[in-house]
């Protein structure tokens, strides 16, 4: 080891290197754009919204508004955020799992799977507004569904209330979106389940349905769990089907955040948006963490 | 995997998960198509094309005008920012590939929602240097596209040796524009065309920054068309949802021509 050092210092490879160095600095600078455009537009309103809840409207610092995240009404928000995200992100996980296993069989590139395929990515990927309107044009007070259901089988689907405006409406129309996204994320971990595992198995005596307790499911564990994770913070996160649907308050957090933007003062104080923000990408980025943890773990077992 | 499979509970799942998924589009379309007397008629179809009603639906036109100039402006990211910046990555500095990779994640795990918090004093920096046009919001949704664009353009550049094809180019006499314009970028072509469609589709898409900062999009403009008229609403909403079916249809067959190697 300490002999090596001795070749690299030879006066011909000197040459070499200064010249690498000059190309270096011209390359550098091909960076620099993507670099200062990075900076403004992802880095700097990241930071921004992180630190305006650090500060009062005269620009003084304060714990103010971040002590506000512990207000009940605000932590209301935060819960309601957690279990809708939670109960989607579950029936999501498990339906989008089944669609998986449903169309293992098939050719990859086949037909019904590139249409199952694009259909998903439109589904979990650019609804957004469009779904809330789908699901009031079916389930809502006056929708198909609905008029189906009151003239044919007698059953109100809004007897008690219009729950479809209120907190529970974002359940079906939310899982609209988590059941495509997980058939889009968890579709090539199913992919990758070798057949010889399950020949394997079966030649070492295994029988057909004991291949998913012992092989299929403990392999596919990880990336299960890493799905649902990112389910999960998707719900929570989301935004547009809420803002068109919910017409009634702010029940979720990313609601709050609009109402804290647009009126400037939620329980009378400014900058109230940052502190909202600071909770949720603190809940978000835990949640992103624990996928790429797990994300790693899963990858062993794929290629 | 087929041994470990069995063929009727696969049929069952797919029917039934279909049959739900179909039902609110189906429910839908009737919608659009159900007159207030119970009857059906394609009028609430035909009416938008009507002139008569182009003031009524001024907000979705308008809205839509300025999506197409944000799509084309964002597309023009991808292109000439996102995708040489990947191309020098892999050429010169493979070490920065994870750090990129990280990079191209981050607005994944930052919610528009929160981004929009930020972007909103720096939106106002730039009503006030640059304008409020309709475009400049393109800033904001290339940070979007960008994980989506990262992995098209990443899996192209994997699939094809960019660095032997651009010293092969420099030893014939190529210069650096040459080699990125005739001779990387064609072989990328696959992956610039879906990172591309893809572009279009979250632009056409997007909703929460575009409202926030009040500028007029498609979306927001469906938003305020639903206010007065339901049934406009849900036309435009099926026509648009088809749109993006049929772009992310092209991009499988895009991918699947451009790898080559999954024919099985």
């Amino acid at each position: 080891m300490t002999l090596s050092p001795a070749p690299h210092t030879a006066p011909g490879s000197t040459g070499t290197t200064s010249r690498g160095a000059q190309r270096l600095d011209w390359s550098w600078l091909g960076l620099v754009p993507f670099a200062v455009y990075i900076a403004l537009f992802l880095a700097l309103p990241t930071a921004l919204a992180l630190l305006t809840g650090l500060f009062d409207g005269d620009g003084a610092f304060t714990l103010d508004n971040i002590a506000a995240l512990g207000d009940p009404v605000i932590l209301a928000t935060f819960a309601n955020s957690t279990w809708v995200s939670l109960l989607t992100a579950a029936i999501g996980a498990v339906v989008g799992a089944l669609v998986c296993y449903a169309m293992l069989g098939l050719r990859e590139g086949g037909t019904v799977r590139t249409t199952v395929e694009a259909a998903s990515g439109v589904l979990a990927q650019f609804g957004g507004v469009m779904l809330a309107f789908v699901m009031i044009a079916a389930i809502g007070t006056q929708g198909v569904v609905t008029r189906l259901l009151a003239d044919v089988l007698g059953i109100g689907l809004y007897a008690e209330s219009a729950w479809i405006y209120a907190l529970p409406g974002l359940i079906p129309a939310y899982i609209v979106f988590q059941v495509p996204l997980m058939i889009i994320t968890f579709m090539p971990a199913l992919a990758a389940l070798k057949p010889q595992w399950a020949e394997a198995h079966l030649t070492l005596g295994g029988t057909r349905a004991g291949f998913w307790p012992h092989v299929g499911f403990p392999v596919l564990a990880p990336s299960f769990l890493a799905s649902f994770l990112l389910l999960f913070a998707n719900a929570f996160s989301s935004y547009a089907t809420a803002a068109a649907l919910a017409s009634q308050g702010s029940q979720i957090v990313p609601l709050q955040i609009r109402a804290a933007l647009t009126s400037e003062t939620v329980l009378g104080r400014e900058n109230l948006a940052g502190a909202l923000a600071f909770g949720m990408i603190v809940v978000v980025a835990a949640v992103m963490a624990c996928y790429g943890l797990i994300q790693r773990r899963a990858a062993r077992w794929q290629r | 995997m087929r041994s470990a499979l069995s063929p009727s509970a696969r049929w069952i799942i797919g029917v039934l998960v279909g049959t739900v998924f179909a039902v609110p589009f189906v429910a839908t379309a009737l919608f659009t198509l159900t007159l207030p007397d119970g009857s059906y008629s394609f009028e609430r179809w035909l009416a938008l094309a009507d002139p008569a009603n182009a003031a009524r639906y001024a907000p979705v036109w308008t809205g839509l005008a300025n999506s197409l100039v944000l799509a084309v402006v964002t597309v023009a990211i991808v292109l000439f920012l996102f995708a040489p910046t990947l191309v020098l990555v892999a050429l010169r500095f493979p070490g920065l590939r994870r750090g990129m990779e990280f990079l191209a994640l981050l607005p994944i795990a930052i919610p528009a929602i929160v981004l929009v918090v930020g972007l909103a004093p720096i939106y106002l920096t730039i009503g006030r240097t640059v304008g409020t046009g309709a475009w400049t919001l393109a800033f904001a949704y290339g940070v979007l596209v960008l994980p989506f664009a990262y992995r098209s353009i990443q899996a192209s550049i994997d699939a094809v040796d960019v660095k032997t094809l651009s010293e092969a180019a420099r030893t014939l006499g190529a210069g650096w524009p040459a080699i990125l314009v005739r001779v990387i970028a064609p072989n990328l072509r696959p992956g610039l065309l879906a990172a591309s469609l893809i572009s279009v589709a979250v632009v056409l898409g997007e909703f929460t920054i575009a409202s926030l900062l009040n500028r007029q999009v498609l979306q927001t403009g469906l938003v305020v068309v639903n206010r007065q008229d339901a049934w406009a609403a849900a036309i435009f909403t099926l026509l648009a949802l088809t749109f993006a079916f049929v772009l992310l249809l092209v991009i499988g067959r895009v991918g699947r021509v451009g790898t080559g190697r999954n024919t099985p």
